[in-house]
């Protein structure tokens, strides 16, 4: 099972830095989400992007994981020179993670 | 208890202004608030305005208060902003104009005082660890990010406009709040659930359905007339997200969850220029249709610093792409990638940095197609940052050769160059900064 069919998620950057909420549609996933997605398996499928280090926040009440990747954004948006500089679509490609 | 109503009339320099003239007609709003500024947009400002000193603020502005103004001066909304860019007083300059013009009762200020340029020398760059005076002739703008006093000022003082360059994103939105509730500058707590209010509508509809539709997964009703957000906060700090009922989008526990993240890191220590706040425990109720209770935001002291925004002028960035369908389209891609690089490898150190990505397969998702099969097509995209113009132009013109130099049946070339602004970021201590307002009486004099 794909994380795309129990969770939510929207990327965020700052400088150099991306974040991306993971959100379980129904509280009854919640758990699952938690336990599965560890800062370290959130950062080897994101492979390149997450080749410094990945930070993991949760907010149990909103049953809502905050991952905030350092050097996602390869300079960051200013001055990458990746397509999607901003890392808009970071989200999507985690929410390809099987489960 | 008494109640503000206040909205959104944008969240980015681009965004759509059918949804804020709605709002300034039908959203009975005390505030009607237009954020407008990213990241690099200022130093783009600052640019405009070395060229020409009446330039430098926002090029929708005089559109904006064209299209709201009768509207927020009819029903008594007033208006905070950080068009002014890089130029407040220009911008409000050119307010005034649009005011006496739609001959409408209303007083303007300008903000001032984030323009740190001449304090930034010595301060260290947090992405080089060098101080910003290492940066030379490329240096073009330190902003800091102001938070709510001189904004408060201008409110006191009677502003129906307010005018500033660069505040924190929120704190557009939480000084209307602490002049209306008259909240002190140490209640932690209220300015904390201030800057949750703030940060919850500072991207406009990314919290009424915009980015975050997906067909079949998250659907979002009518969302080509998607409104914008507006925010009932009590004098508590606590408030209700909701929009106005006839539009487009949705308000839901999942829209401002999504929205409660959106750019944060570490939920417990949102830093702000006026407090650090705390959305560790914030609480998120579905009260009714597309109506959602925000509580449990709190905020502790303010560290005493402002982050600066630090635009300097980062050499030539040049690209060019072209596409590949059909059979083998993958490998003729990657030849064409291979023969651009080996191509542009005679400029040598005049390219200081390139990539070449297949769109269709690995452009932006990393690691590519995971084991999919052959796309139907590929786009190559080859980007370089150069030292020089002629350097980045070569990019483009290297990639269009691939007509007749390159692959079979490569089409539909784009190419493009430009100078890069880059932004790097330093703090500076708050009292070393001094923010003023003023009226549009004292800029005529």
């Amino acid at each position: 099972m794909k994380l795309h069919e129990i969770a939510h998620a929207r990327t965020g950057d700052k400088g150099d830095v991306s974040n991306i909420s993971v959100i379980a549609y129904r509280a009854e996933d919640w758990p699952r989400i938690h336990d599965a997605l560890t800062p370290e398996r959130v950062a080897r499928h994101m492979g390149d992007v997450a080749a410094e280090d990945v930070t993991r926040y949760a907010l149990p009440q909103l049953h809502a994981l905050n991952f905030v990747i350092r050097g996602a954004l390869k300079g960051g948006v200013t001055r990458s020179l990746a397509l999607d500089a901003h890392g808009k679509c970071l989200a999507s490609v985690l929410l390809e993670l099987e489960l | 208890m008494s109640m503000v109503r206040i909205g959104t009339g944008a969240g980015f320099q681009g965004d759509r202004i059918a949804p804020a003239v709605d709002l300034a007609e039908r959203g009975e709003l005390d505030f009607l608030v237009f954020e407008c500024l990213a990241e690099r947009t200022i130093a783009l400002a600052q640019q405009a305005r070395l060229a020409d000193p009446g330039a430098g603020f926002d090029p929708l502005l005089e559109r904006r208060m064209r299209a709201v103004l009768p509207a927020c001066a009819r029903n008594g909304t007033r208006i905070v902003t950080n068009m002014g860019a890089a130029n407040p007083r220009a911008a409000a300059e050119r307010t005034r104009a649009v005011v006496r013009e739609l001959g409408l009762p209303l007083t303007v200020a300008a903000v001032t005082g984030d323009d740190v340029l001449p304090l930034i020398g010595d301060c260290i760059l947090t992405e080089t660890g060098a101080p910003a005076r290492a940066l030379g002739e490329r240096l073009i703008s330190a902003n800091a990010y102001i938070g709510v006093a001189g904004i408060v000022e201008a409110l006191d003082a009677g502003a129906d406009i307010v005018i500033c360059g660069r505040a924190s994103d929120p704190a557009l939105f939480l000084a209307p709040l602490v002049h209306r509730f008259g909240w002190a500058m140490d209640d932690w707590v209220r300015l904390g659930r201030g800057t949750l209010v703030g940060h919850l509508l500072e991207c406009s509809a990314q919290i009424t359905g915009g980015y975050f539709a997906d067909p079949g997964v998250k659907d979002v009703p009518d969302l080509a007339d998607v409104g914008f957000p507006l925010a009932e906060v009590s004098d508590d700090g606590n408030a209700v997200i909701t929009k106005l009922p006839g539009t487009g989008g949705l308000v839901s526990r999942a829209t401002c969850t999504e929205q409660l993240l959106y750019e944060i890191h570490d939920p417990a220590r949102y830093m702000q220029p006026d407090v650090v706040a705390d959305f560790s425990q914030v609480e998120l109720e579905e009260i009714g249709i597309d109506r959602v209770r925000v509580t449990g935001g709190t905020g502790h002291p303010a560290t005493g610093e402002l982050k600066v925004s630090v635009g300097y002028r980062d050499g030539w960035r040049g690209e060019g792409q072209i596409s590949y369908a059909g059979a083998n389209c993958v490998a003729r891609g990657r030849l064409a990638a291979e023969l651009v690089r080996q191509r542009l490898s005679d400029w040598g150190s005049r390219i200081l940095e390139e990539r070449a990505d297949l769109i269709g397969l690995d452009a932006v998702a990393p690691g590519g197609a995971r084991g999919a099969a052959e796309p139907a097509e590929v786009r190559l995209r080859v980007a370089a940052r150069c030292a020089d113009q002629e350097t980045a132009q070569r990019v483009g013109e290297e990639v269009e050769s691939l007509y007749l130099c390159g692959p079979a049946g490569g089409g539909g070339v784009s190419r493009a160059h430009r100078e890069i602004i880059a932004v790097a970021s330093a703090l500076l201590p708050a009292a070393s900064v001094t923010v003023r307002s003023e009226l549009s009486e004292t800029l005529d004099a």
